[in-house]
């Protein structure tokens, strides 16, 4: 395991294999989130640090109560607790540390709990049996993928408050639309890292 | 209220210094530069070229009057703006013999220009990606063979109907520096390599508008005499694409020692789009900032993207990404070089 390939397996989280571009899970909040560009920080940084953490986590609990009992086919319910565990964690802390940004986030906080991305990376990380570092790097790379995804989209939808979108298309269509054309251009990065 | 005599007095909002520039004047100007690229292309690989660009253009201007229409807005034809990204689109299609070319790839791609990047962000001025390449990468993975085969050789001159010169380095990188030194040599029985003079010339296959890197220079060059572009963009992308592909062109080449600064910069910045990116689609005025500094940091981010994307990616050629990947980035990079307000001496006044 060398360090190359650490980089190289953050650097495909973030941009050829974004987890929210070429992969498209963790749409709700990719869309919820995406209005202001503060927001979407804070946001970004909350998914980022559950979803390295619950990569750690959910590697101990299938590495070392799963598998060696045999009850793999309860990984995605011991998965969803972890994380629905490490997501009321990371509310008890902004709620106390941000007041500000845990208002921003509002519903979208909680919500953490069913962002597929989340549970995405804890299940690719076993379908793929990347070890423990690889798991952790993995799971790091995909929240700044994520976080890249959502900067990226708020400073576009910052700037289309001040357009003149056809009334049809306001609010979530042209959300839907810029994301479509964003991903088209993150289709760019293909091939780049050969897996 | 006080009543004036005549209108000399008029109460305006700002700007109040006013120009002959106008957004119709400036569309059909830059279209008509690069009209010597497209008669160019027309020339070298024959007709097909140009019903490709009536098809593309054509379609541009059918859908933008449907939608002005559809939306009851007002009518922005004439404007030429429309006109333009129909030729965009065009110079963004593989010159390609007669019919070989669906004609559906064209007219689908400018469609989308003006229907989903354009309109559907409120028309002209107001999309953040270019409507020309957000057409041309759609319909790019849409119908991929389409749009990476049949490369036209030409009746008129001695070109090899073959790969495009960027094929060839990312395909052949091996033979390809030998086939470089010496010119344009034959190397198994097979034209690899172009000479700088063929890619300056534009007698290599590839895209309608960017095989000759002479008439784009031309059109680039009148269209920043006359200021309708910046100069920095156009410098800065490709200096910083030449730069980049000198320090690491030499280490995709798998016939040698993989080592720095032996890339060919002179083949990467004539080959490709670069050309027709540099200063048709990365000096648009919509897509791209407004501030000295933020074009430089544009332009530079477009360099590393096209030099990255031509070297390790799957797509051959970079600049239409690079570009859109950098239109997505201008408003995160206006909020870097936001100005000094007048009479304060704080820095960031957002």
């Amino acid at each position: 395991m060398s360090v190359e390939s650490v980089i190289l397996l953050v650097m495909s989280a973030i941009f050829i294999n974004n987890f929210v571009l070429a992969k498209f899970l963790g749409i709700c909040p990719f869309i919820g989130v995406s209005r202001q560009l503060d927001s979407a920080l804070g946001m970004g940084m909350a998914v980022t640090f559950v979803l390295t953490i619950s990569s750690v986590v959910t590697w101990f609990v299938h590495s070392y109560l799963l598998v060696p009992y045999g009850l793999e086919f309860l990984k995605t319910i011991a998965f969803i607790l972890v994380i629905a565990a490490l997501v009321q964690f990371v509310e008890l802390v902004l709620k106390k540390s941000s007041p500000a940004l845990y208002k921003t986030l509002g519903i979208y906080l909680p919500l953490i709990t069913t962002n597929c991305a989340v549970l995405g990376a804890a299940s690719i990380n076993v379908q793929k049996g990347y070890n423990l570092l690889m798991s952790t790097v993995f799971g790091l790379g995909a929240g700044l993928g994520f976080t890249l995804a959502l900067i990226l989209m708020a400073g576009v939808r910052e700037r289309l408050e001040e357009c003149n979108i056809p009334k049809v298309l306001r609010g979530a269509p042209i959300a839907f639309i810029t994301a479509g054309l964003i991903s088209l251009a993150f289709m760019g990065f293909a091939g780049m890292i050969k897996e | 209220m006080i009543k004036y005599a005549s209108d000399d007095l008029v109460v305006s909002a700002a700007p109040h210094v006013r120009t002959r520039l106008r957004v119709p004047l400036v569309m059909w100007v830059v279209s008509a530069t690069l009209l010597p690229a497209i008669a160019w292309a027309g020339y070298v690989f024959g007709p097909w070229v140009l019903v490709v660009t009536a098809a593309a253009v054509l379609a541009a201007v059918v859908t933008e009057l449907a939608i002005t229409l559809l939306l009851r807005r007002p009518q922005t034809v004439s404007d030429g703006s429309a006109f333009l990204t129909g030729l965009l689109v065009a110079c963004n299609m593989p010159a390609t013999g007669w019919g070989v070319l669906p004609l559906y790839v064209p007219v689908v791609a400018s469609i989308f220009a003006i229907a989903v990047a354009k309109h559907a962000f409120g028309g002209l001025g107001q999309n953040w990606i270019n409507p020309a390449l957000a057409g041309r990468i759609f319909v790019f993975f849409a119908w991929l063979p389409a749009m990476t085969g049949g490369w036209a050789g030409s009746p008129a001159f001695d070109v090899v109907s073959s790969a495009t010169p960027l094929n060839l380095l990312k395909f052949q990188s091996g033979m390809m520096q030998d086939g470089l030194q010496a010119g344009s040599q034959a190397v198994l029985g097979m034209r690899l390599a172009p000479s700088h003079g063929d890619l300056f010339l534009g007698l290599t296959p590839g895209c309608i508008g960017e095989i000759s890197a002479a008439a784009l220079l031309l059109g680039g060059l009148i269209l920043i005499l006359l200021r309708i572009v910046n100069w920095e963009i156009p410098l800065t992308y490709i200096a910083s694409t030449a730069l980049f592909s000198w320090i690491f062109g030499g280490l995709a080449m798998t016939g040698q020692a993989p080592s720095f600064f032996t890339g060919d910069p002179l083949y990467h910045v004539l080959s490709g789009g670069l050309m027709l990116g540099a200063f048709y689609m990365a000096t648009d005025w919509v897509t791209t900032p407004v501030s000295f500094g933020g074009r430089i940091v544009f332009a530079l981010g477009c360099g590393i993207l096209t030099v990255l994307i031509r070297l390790t990616g799957s797509n051959v050629e970079g600049v239409s990404f690079a570009i859109v990947l950098m239109n997505i980035t201008v408003p995160l990079i206006e909020r870097m070089f936001v100005p000094r307000r007048f009479g304060t001496s704080e820095g960031r006044a957002a």
